[in-house]
């Protein structure tokens, strides 16, 4: 067959990216430019992320069908979240996308992290698919190997720029590392060098740092030279990232995409994932801004960032001065309400608050009339998606304003008319946030929410006693109970406080909300414990109409007997689903744990031991390593940041969060409301099976002073991790955080960290001030930042101690981007999350840091830390340490763990009864 | 021996025809199915053809002759359902490795007495691949369109098998053939991938969709262009179509291939529409006439017979073949 081969190769003109669904589609050097559709993203699209975590493939599949009818010629479907088990859904969604003609005509981009799931893919889909992304980022070994099952597979690659240093951020780098996957990926494995795709990374430009400048230009170079150099092969990348620096300012950004795709197309770049809203017409971009644009673009000026700004000022001014357009305090007086209402105005509420009053006969007339009008104009406007969180809360705020000014007219009334009924709202909801758990933020969400809808609320606040919620329930005679957790032991509490419902009689609808609660968990484990409606509810423009149907006369009776029904039906797929796997038992899985070679692996003694406290650490260090994206959701705005100040449905909505945030920030900063304190710990340790034993040392040594680990004299602690039970294919190990640590048989001497950092001093106490002024808007804010700064405080600390303390990685230098990426070396493991769920370990982190003592975060009855902006963990430094989740577990696991921990087997069973298989 | 793509240059070469429409004309009893081995089999085992090799061997071998002499030069193997997946119908997958290496060495044996008659007309056996009865890309609930009866790995290690046994048995070639589902025949092409890099040999791979309708789709839904993209991957020695439809509906989808590919083009349609019994009633002066547009054309280097076809299709095809000049495998344009 050589001689045909020969021949072929001669044919080189003619090697273009061929990719195929149903239909083919050609990448000719003639062809324009390639869209890739991306909403079919769990990173990328809010809404397909909640449809598939509620297993609603059908809608998800209609924005798989919407983004082909709108002209995307390939799409991208990612499934790389951690709430969902991304190798199930990749499959399950392909296997319904290919029984969809028109969806499955286009070719599919197969888009993880984890090639576990990119393989489960490929196993499905009949056509050309393209992979994204596999780099030199773990080695060559590793790559070649992804590469030659690609090719097996019939599939195209993207290759990101990306090696086992890092990513390439300059031209050099680009060119270093795209020449070498290219002479790797068509050499030594044979791939065709028309199934080769760069991604070649797009950055931030006119950020004001000087070694951003050449970031476009170095982008558009290197396009050009691979184009030139390594024959045949396509660049793609995602275009948005080059304007970051002016988000806000989406005229600036809109020209900027269109400049450097303008360049860059010219250089050769053939794909790729561009927002079509977000492009202006290259032509019809105002010349003096086109040439402001592209001197920055090209780096053509020094001062290009500045005079860039300057015009950027110039274009967003006119906008603002639009804004402060008065004329609507012209207009009638329920217009001039329901408009503050609407835009949460509370400047003028007061005087057109009274001016409605005059006007009335009673106050009350006030907020039945001009107030509910204006409240219901926000709630349509929110249930229909056409506004957001973050404004309702504002309108609240509003809403809450108008009615303290009238509270004092309304008693006076009452005194001049004690006959007349109480005004009663269309009803009245319990909410409490469960016994041993602190969070809240979702569940006052919710409450204001609600509040808004006219419904009263009932707030019991945190850490709420069964009892006190049931005999709260009875006095009051409350419509429905929500109940509110973050931690895994609140799911029990919840299923208890059912069963007690149940038992004493209860007939009002129960709503279940907060971070671990899951539809699953509520249909499997609570809904069977009552006979009434449960319902579970995880965000706030939910719950209103949730709230509707269950009280509303007319859709109350059959909205339950639905709502049972559903969860009846749910419950039974899932028990089957979740029938179908495979578990090892724990010997086995031991016998498969994940092997480190000791001799040749790499420990490294930590620079200091012991335990180090930091009182007030000062909070302004703490802000580059704010990861915003999580804050974000915790206002129901999904999206990525930076990303989603410039998303199309909710960018204007993130942004005004964003700068609201970041006012306040300035000023917790600025006037120290917060307090900043550490404590952590680098301990000698080995590990024995599945248990860490940690050499506590001597109290000197720990620099502990004695009284604050008074009667702890013992030196050993010992951690018992779990292990992965979870049956899978060969060659892939059952994890457990023990893995990482050298085993006391090897005689080696390892060494374990671990730590507590809490920015949480001082928020209830401004939060309490915030409520006191009607203003949950700045209250949540102030709980919600605080969270965030806990946990940017843990990456600043892991940073210090990789490149100090424990000094490990010295020379590391990453971005806060990769940071969040966990690109860095060793992890940072917490318990109640993934990889060791179990909350128990906590206690022992409390006693070996004296935590308590030495900082004052104390854990509750449910081992949640109080005050709540706390995180806690440990540190492992081995470069083979990895991110796991543990999965389910089976019995046979949690009988050795009670042994292990000497508890009764009943005590561990419920503490990891979310991980439990059979449960 | 010459290499086969050597001779593809020189002409157009001939594959046989229908394995099960001669072995119908035997009229084998349940009792002949079953021969001495199978008697106590608890199974029926009627229709299972592919067993034929193991009890009536020497049929298979007549037959084989009887294309080679009506001038074939490749005869397939008596294997379209031998592999773990269709013989798990007659209960039957721990034969699987015997089936396929006995139908290899029978035809190999009757390929090599030809060879030796006529060394200038050498004679190659093709291991024939057939689709498997489940579909890797389909549901076969239409109420569960998420569901699939088969996955890849299931299918990969079921033809891995096959693959080893065909080569172990002498085969000369591989035919993956009557494709209706791509995803089915990547399978098939990944296992055969993994043995020749685990036996460190190559072996000319032909490949063969069907074009299950006047829509022109295969029955998983692609086109012809997107199943030969689909299928680009591997450098196999020829692309074409078989079965499902006759000789004239082929004629566009081929042009498509022929248009599009560097590969050879193969195509051995079925003699005609069954009619309403069955049977396939094109004469193989018919069916020639059709064959010759394909020629006239040069839209093909190899041609044959699928269902209904006999030896005297397949002499006619061959008589007719040889007026011809094969399709040219030297680069046009746009070609993959």
């Amino acid at each position: 067959m050589s001689q045909i081969n020969e021949q072929r190769t001669t044919s080189d003109e003619q090697r273009y990216l061929k990719l195929s669904g149903l239909e083919p589609l050609m990448v000719t050097p003639e062809s324009n430019f390639i869209n890739v559709g991306e909403r079919t993203n769990v990173a990328g699209s809010k809404k397909f992320l909640r449809l598939i975590k509620e297993e609603n493939f059908e809608e998800a599949l209609e924005i798989a069908r919407h983004q082909v009818e709108g002209g995307a010629q390939i799409i991208d479907i990612n499934m790389d979240d951690g709430l969902i088990d991304g190798k199930e859904a990749m499959v399950k969604f392909l296997n319904l996308v290919i029984a969809e003609p028109d969806i499955a005509r286009v070719p599919i981009m197969i888009d993880s992290s984890k090639w576990e799931i990119i393989e489960a893919g490929l196993q499905v889909v009949q056509g050309k698919c393209v992979v994204n992304s596999i780099s030199l980022k773990e080695g060559e070994e590793q790559f070649i190997q992804q590469a030659k099952l690609i090719k097996r597979y019939g599939a195209a690659v993207i290759v990101m720029a990306f090696d086992e240093v890092g990513q390439a951020d300059n031209y050099e780098r680009r060119l270093e590392i795209s020449q070498r996957s290219y002479d790797i990926l068509v050499d030594k494995v044979g791939f065709p060098a028309e199934d080769i795709i760069f991604d070649l990374n797009v950055f931030p430009v006119a950020t004001g740092m000087e070694e951003h400048k050449r970031n476009a230009l170095d982008f558009i170079e290197a396009t050009q030279w691979v184009k030139e150099n390594l024959p045949h092969c396509s660049v793609s990348g995602g275009i948005s990232n080059v304007s970051f620096s002016f988000r806000g300012n989406n005229p600036v950004r809109e020209a900027m995409h269109s400049v450097f795709l303008y360049h860059a197309i010219q250089a050769g770049m053939n794909m790729g994932i561009v927002n079509p809203a977000m492009l202006e017409v290259y032509d019809d971009i105002p010349r003096n801004l086109l040439e402001h644009v592209e001197d920055v673009i090209l780096n053509r000026r020094d001062d290009a960032t500045e005079r860039l700004l300057d015009i950027a000022e110039s274009v967003v001014g006119k906008a603002k001065e639009s804004k402060v357009d008065l004329s609507w305090r012209e207009e009638p007086i329920q217009n001039r309400i329901t408009r503050a209402l609407v835009k949460g105005i509370d400047q003028y509420i007061v005087e057109d608050i009274e001016e409605a009053r005059l006007s009335v006969d009673k106050p009350i007339e006030v907020i039945e009339g001009h107030l509910m009008t204006g409240m219901n104009v926000v709630g349509d406007l929110f249930g229909n998606g056409k506004m957001f969180l973050p404004q309702v809360v504002k309108s609240a705020r509003v809403m809450k304003k108008a009615v303290a000014y009238l509270l004092p007219f309304i008693e006076e009334e009452k005194l001049k008319n004690p006959q007349a009924n109480d005004a009663r709202g269309a009803g009245k909801i319990l909410m409490a946030t469960v016994k041993g758990d602190v969070h809240d933020i979702g569940k006052n969400i919710v409450s204001v929410v609600l509040a808004c809808n006219n419904y009263e609320i009932v707030d019991l606040g945190v850490m709420v006693p069964p009892e006190k919620i049931i005999n709260k329930a009875k006095e009051e005679k409350v419509d429905i109970i929500g109940l509110s957790g973050l931690i895994t032991p609140s799911l029990d509490e919840m299923v208890f406080l059912a069963k007690e419902m149940e038992r004493q009689n209860f007939r009002v609808p129960l709503l279940i909300g907060g971070a671990t609660t899951s539809k699953a968990h509520t249909a499997v484990k609570i809904d069977p414990q009552y006979q009434n409606a449960v319902v579970h509810v995880n965000d706030a423009s939910r719950a209103v109409t949730v709230v509707g149907d269950l009280l509303k006369k007319e859709s109350s009776i059959g909205y339950k007997k639905s709502i049972k029904l559903d969860y009846e039906t749910f419950r039974d797929k899932f028990l089957k689903r979740s029938r179908q796997k495979e578990y090892r038992s724990i010997e086995a899985a031991r016998d498969n744990k994940f092997q480190i070679s000791w001799k040749t692996s790499e420990i490294i003694k930590p620079e200091s031991l012991g335990i180090q406290v930091i009182e007030d650490l000062e909070l302004q260090k703490l802000e580059e390593f704010i990861d915003w994206t999580p804050f974000f959701r915790s206002w129901e705005l999904h999206g990525k940041y930076p990303q989603i100040l410039n998303d199309t449905i909710v960018g204007s909505q993130a942004t005004e969060l964003f700068e609201d945030a970041r006012t306040m920030l300035k000023k917790i900063i600025g006037e120290k409301q917060l307090r900043a304190k550490a404590v952590f710990g680098l301990f000698p340790a080995n590990s024995i099976d599945d248990d860490i034993e940690v050499d506590g040392l001597s109290n000197m040594e720990r620099n502990v002073t004695l009284s604050a680990v008074e009667g702890k004299m013992e030196e050993k602690y010992i951690f018992r991790t779990l292990r992965q039970q979870l049956k899978k294919r060969d060659g892939v190990p059952n994890f457990a955080l023990a893995d990482f640590i050298a085993p006391k048989t090897t005689g080696i001497q390892d060494y374990l960290g671990c730590f507590c950092v809490s920015t949480g001093f001082g928020t209830a106490e401004l939060a309490s001030e915030y409520e006191k002024n009607h203003d949950d808007y700045n209250s949540i804010m102030i709980k919600a930042l605080a969270d965030r700064l806990a946990e940017a405080f843990a990456e600043y600390l892991h940073k210090q101690i990789r490149t100090g303390h424990w000094g490990y990685d010295s020379s590391e230098n990453l971005s806060n981007e990769e940071l969040i990426k966990e690109s860095y070396k060793g992890i940072r493991p917490a318990p109640g999350y993934p990889a060791c769920p179990d909350h128990l370990e906590k206690v022992t982190i409390w006693e070996l840091l004296g935590v308590k003592e030495n900082i004052g975060v104390e854990l509750t009855e449910g081992l949640a830390m109080w005050p709540a902006a706390s995180v806690s963990g440990y540190y492992f430094a081995n470069p083979e340490a990895r991110y796991f989740g543990l999965g389910k577990i089976k019995e046979d696991q949690v009988q050795d763990y009670a042994k292990r921990k000497g508890i009764p087997l009943e005590e561990a069973k419920k503490w990891l009864a979310p991980n439990l298989v059979d449960n | 021996m010459k290499d086969i793509n050597q001779i593809l240059q020189e002409r157009v070469l001939i594959l046989d025809g229908a394995m099960g429409t001669m072995l119908q004309r035997h009229k084998f009893t349940e009792e002949d199915f079953r021969g001495e081995r199978f008697k106590e089999w608890p199974h029926p085992l009627q229709g299972n053809n592919d067993l034929l090799s193991l009890t009536q061997p020497e049929a298979i071998a007549t037959i084989h002759a009887k294309f080679f002499e009506a001038g074939a030069d490749i005869i397939e193997t008596n294997t379209f359902s031998s592999t773990t997946i269709a013989m798990a119908d007659y209960h039957m997958e721990d034969l699987v490795y015997e089936l396929n290496c006995e139908s290899a060495k029978i035809a190999k044996k009757v390929a090599d007495e030809f060879t030796a008659r006529n060394p200038e007309k050498p004679r190659f056996v093709a291991g024939s691949i057939g689709p498997t009865n489940k579909t890797a890309s389909m549901s076969p609930d239409v109420n569960d369109p998420g569901f699939r009866a088969v996955s890849f790995d299931e299918l990969r290690i079921a033809y891995k098998l096959q693959v080893e046994a065909l080569l172990d048995g002498g085969a000369d070639l591989l035919l993956v053939e009557t494709i209706f589902d791509t995803l089915n025949a990547k399978a098939a092409l990944f296992a055969i991938e993994e043995v020749k890099e685990e036996r460190d040999l190559d072996v000319p791979i032909m490949v063969s969709g069907t074009i299950t309708d006047a829509s022109g789709r295969t029955l998983s839904g692609q086109t012809a262009e997107a199943f030969l993209i689909s299928i680009s991957h591997i450098p196999v020695l020829s692309v074409g179509f078989n079965c499902a439809l006759g000789a004239n509906q082929l004629v566009p989808h081929l042009e498509v291939l022929s248009a599009k590919t560097e590969r050879a083009v193969s195509a051995h349609p079925n003699a005609g529409l069954p009619n309403a019994f069955g049977e396939y009633d094109e004469t193989p002066e018919q069916m020639a006439s059709q064959i010759k547009e394909y020629l006239d054309k040069g839209l093909v280097n190899i041609v044959g017979g699928c269902c209904g076809t006999t030896p005297e299709h397949i002499k006619a095809m061959s008589d007719l073949a040889k007026e011809y000049k094969p399709r040219e495998l030297v680069v046009l344009v746009n070609r993959y």
